[in-house]
C-alpha cells in the first residue's frame, strides 16, 4: 500500500542523491555550493511533504523549512564570500587545488 | 507501486505533481551534465521552480513564494554573481580522476536503492487533515510569532552575523 507521501519522498530521494553526486565530483566550487542547496532543497521538500501528509499534519513543518531556507541562504553568502576572497588570493575556484591547509 | 499508474494519473494534482516532478529531476540532472557554467545555474533555478510549484501542490502558499524569493531569486542570481566574479569563461572540464567519479557515482547509487527500499517499505499511516487554516501565511505568522519566537529571533541574530562576516571576508585587504 503506497501512501500518498510517497511520490514526493521519492523525489526528494533523487534529488538529494542527484546533489550528492554533484557536491562530490564536480570541480568548480560554485557549482559545488549549488548541489549543496539541491540537497537542502531535497530536505524541504520532505519537510513540507511531511507538515501536510504525516501522520500528525502540522504548520510547523512548515516554519522549520522557512528555518531551513534561512540557512541555506546564510550558508550560500558565506561560501561564495569565501570563494571570492579565496580567488583573490589564488586566482581559481577548483576544489581541487584548494590545499593550502595541508602544506 | 506501478500497478495504479492508471488511476494515478487521472487525478490533476497528481498529473502537476508528474509535470514538476519530471521538471525538477530534468533541471538537476542537466544541471551537473552541463559544461557552461552559467547553463548549470539556470537549468537548477528551474529546479527550484519547480519545488516551488510542489509547495504550493502541497498547501504551502508561503513556503512556495518563499522558495521562489530565496532561492530562484536570490541564490541563483548570487550564484552567478560568483561565476562572474571569478573565471568564468572555461567550461567545467572532467575529472582527471575517472575512478573517483565512478566510486562517487556507485556510492550515491547505493544510498538511492538503500533509501528506494526504505521508502517503499515503510508503511505510512493514513494522513490527518491539515488544519492550516483560510490563510496559511496568517497561521504561520501566528505561530512564527507566539510559539516559534525564540528560534525566529535566533535565525535574524544568525542572518546578522553570517551577512556581516561575508562582507568582511570579501573585503579587499588595502581598504
Amino acid at each position: 500500500m503506497s501512501t500518498l507521501a510517497t511520490p514526493y519522498l521519492m523525489l526528494a530521494a533523487i534529488l538529494f542523491c542527484i546533489g550528492l553526486y554533484g557536491a562530490l565530483t564536480k570541480k568548480n566550487a560554485v557549482i559545488v555550493l549549488l548541489s549543496v542547496e539541491l540537497m537542502l532543497n531535497a530536505v524541504n521538500l520532505n519537510l513540507v511533504a511531511f507538515a501536510k501528509l504525516g501522520v500528525a499534519p502540522n504548520l510547523t513543518g512548515q516554519i522549520f523549512s522557512l528555518f531551513n531556507i534561512t540557512v541555506a541562504a546564510a550558508e550560500a553568502a558565506v561560501g561564495i564570500a569565501l570563494l571570492i576572497a579565496l580567488y583573490r588570493n589564488k586566482g581559481t575556484v577548483d576544489v581541487n587545488e584548494m590545499d593550502q591547509m595541508r602544506r | 507501486m506501478f500497478g495504479d499508474l492508471g488511476e494515478f494519473f487521472t487525478s490533476g494534482s497528481n498529473l502537476m505533481f508528474f509535470v514538476f516532478a519530471i521538471l525538477a529531476i530534468g533541471g538537476a540532472i542537466f544541471s551537473i551534465s552541463f559544461t557552461k557554467v552559467v547553463h548549470m545555474v539556470i537549468s537548477l533555478a528551474v529546479t527550484f521552480l519547480s519545488l516551488a510549484g510542489l509547495y504550493v501542490l502541497l498547501h504551502a502558499e508561503f513556503v512556495a513564494f518563499v522558495q521562489v524569493l530565496i532561492y530562484a531569486g536570490a541564490i541563483s542570481i548570487l550564484m552567478i554573481f560568483g561565476i562572474m566574479m571569478t573565471k568564468h569563461a572555461e567550461e567545467e572540464q572532467e575529472l582527471k580522476r575517472p575512478l573517483h567519479s565512478w566510486l562517487v557515482g556507485l556510492g550515491v547509487a547505493g544510498l538511492f536503492g538503500i533509501l528506494f527500499y526504505a521508502i517503499q517499505n515503510s508503511t505510512l499511516p493514513d494522513p490527518g487533515v491539515l488544519e492550516a487554516g483560510e490563510n496559511n501565511t496568517l497561521e504561520i505568522g501566528k505561530l512564527i510569532f507566539s510559539v516559534h519566537v525564540i528560534p525566529f529571533e535566533l535565525m535574524s541574530v544568525l542572518l546578522t552575523v553570517a551577512f556581516i562576516g561575508a562582507i568582511v571576508v570579501a573585503k579587499k585587504e588595502d581598504d
